[in-house]
């Protein structure tokens, strides 16, 4: 059987949606199956538009921090989100959304960017995808 | 000789290897990939993820801050 990253999602900060998708790249690219379970201020980068709009979790001073690390990963050849995502994606990468997340926080599916989204389902669903992996990160 | 090659030179982590991926996936059996780069970092865990694939590790090659990787698909 293949090896098996998965990574739930819970912070929608820029900077741990940046380790998210590239441990999950990094995995696929290394020849593992990924799964990402997108939650509470993780789901919001799912929605539409949302994926580039997470704060910095630190040093972010209303923006400015985040203005000056997205200008510095630019200069040091990082990859923009959403090219991750669709490297993420072309890779065979899974993504499911949490929810009860959706409930709590009056999520619909069409306030999400449906084609990015493999499956809907809940903390079952979770340890399924799980039981069988090396790695789990909580992001 | 070489089948596809990819330049991911000036791109930071995880690119390198990402593209390392697409182009093993793209490639026929017995096809040679050729990737270049100067990520450090890349250097040494493009020949980790080649192995860790299946695939053959043909050269490693290094000029100054550049290096040239060539794979050869051994396996789907």
């Amino acid at each position: 059987m293949t090896d098996k990253t998965t990574i739930i999602v819970h912070s929608g900060d820029m900077d741990k949606i940046y380790s998210a998708l590239i441990i999950g790249t990094g995995s696929l690219s290394m020849g593992m199956e990924v799964s990402m379970y997108f939650t509470f201020w993780g789901l919001e980068r799912l929605k539409k538009g949302g994926l580039e709009k997470g704060p910095l979790s630190k040093m972010n001073m209303f923006g400015l921090g985040r203005w000056m690390i997205k200008k510095r990963m630019k200069a040091a050849g990082v990859e923009e989100l959403h090219k991750l995502m669709a490297d993420f994606r072309e890779l065979g990468g899974k993504i499911i959304a949490c929810e009860m997340t959706m409930e709590v926080m009056k999520i619909s599916r069409s306030d999400l960017r449906e084609d990015l989204i493999d499956e809907y389902g809940a903390v079952g669903t979770y340890v399924n995808e799980a039981r069988g992996a090396q790695i789990t990160l909580f992001v | 000789m070489v089948d596809i090659k990819v330049d991911c030179t000036g791109k930071n982590c995880p690119v390198p290897l990402i593209e390392m991926r697409k182009a093993i996936r793209k490639a026929a059996n017995g096809d040679v990939v050729e990737i270049t780069g100067d990520h450090p970092a890349s250097k040494k865990e493009i020949p980790m993820a080649v192995e860790a694939l299946g695939q053959e590790l043909m050269e490693v090659r290094e000029a100054g801050a550049k290096w040239t990787i060539r794979i050869r698909k051994v396996k789907e």
